[in-house]
């Protein structure tokens, strides 16, 4: 089929580059990549460096309040800021992140594992950086099966035929 | 009456989207999909949709914080 909502030949596409691994930079890549699919969109997704974790079979995604000002976090009708001191204490991120778990499961939000076998359902072009599989020693094993594995090349090919080309 | 309805109260951004694209698959061409959401941001993201996919919002209302849309399945 080749209909405007199932991409084709004609179909417009994106790549993004996805750098980072933690719970909150998690979201964008992921939420952009399966809503563009669901528009039509042929998506090509390189997970490469901090990002490639996102790939792996078992995920246990955390944030890290660190260095982190802008975050907020709702609480009892205000919203709470974490400084750095105590926000470098053993168990704080962990807290944080069980917090923003609870916070996503309340508001209707999806979570990084539904998100993620959502962009495999519709067809994502999900690519490995085979760098950072060797750099972080990373098995192939671990990781989910719907992935191709590829370096700067691959991913290159892919986005200079691209309409919209992101990196997060 | 619309052919499938979606309920999708309580999901937020991009869920109503990514399930109602899969229970559009389900509807015959011609036919309509009723999705029913309380995310205030799908107003917006489902006009979006539609105008990119090519299928037509016939319809959409709001009554006491839900949202209605009514999809016709024409791309």
């Amino acid at each position: 089929m080749s209909d405007s909502t199932t991409g084709g030949d004609n179909a417009k596409t994106m790549t993004i580059i996805v750098t980072k691994g933690t719970l909150d930079w998690a979201y964008p890549p992921f939420i952009l990549g399966t809503t563009a699919a669901a528009m039509g969109v042929d998506v090509t997704m390189f997970f490469t460096f901090y990002g490639l974790g996102l790939l792996k079979k078992k995920l246990n995604l955390q944030i890290s309040t660190l260095g982190n000002p802008a975050m907020q976090m709702p609480m009892m009708g205000m919203h709470m800021t974490m400084p750095n001191l105590i926000g470098a204490l053993p168990g704080v991120d962990s807290a944080a992140s069980t917090m923003m778990k609870n916070m996503i499961r309340k508001k209707g939000v999806a979570s990084i594992e539904e998100l993620r076998e959502a962009a495999i359902e519709s067809d994502v072009n999900i690519i490995a950086c085979q760098m950072t599989m060797d750099l972080f020693e990373f098995k192939t094993s671990d990781m989910i099966d719907n992935l191709k594995l590829g370096g700067a090349a691959t991913y290159m090919e892919t986005a200079l035929k691209s309409d919209i080309n992101l990196y997060i | 009456m619309a052919d499938k309805t979606l309920d999708a109260k309580g999901l937020n951004c991009p869920l109503p989207i990514l399930r109602a694209k899969k229970m559009l698959k389900e509807v015959p061409a011609g036919g309509t999909l009723e999705v029913l959401a309380t995310d205030p941001g799908s107003v917006a993201d489902f006009a979006a949709f539609c105008r990119t996919t090519g299928n037509q919002l016939v319809e959409h209302s709001a009554e006491g914080g839900v949202y209605r849309f009514l999809i016709k399945h024409t791309a």
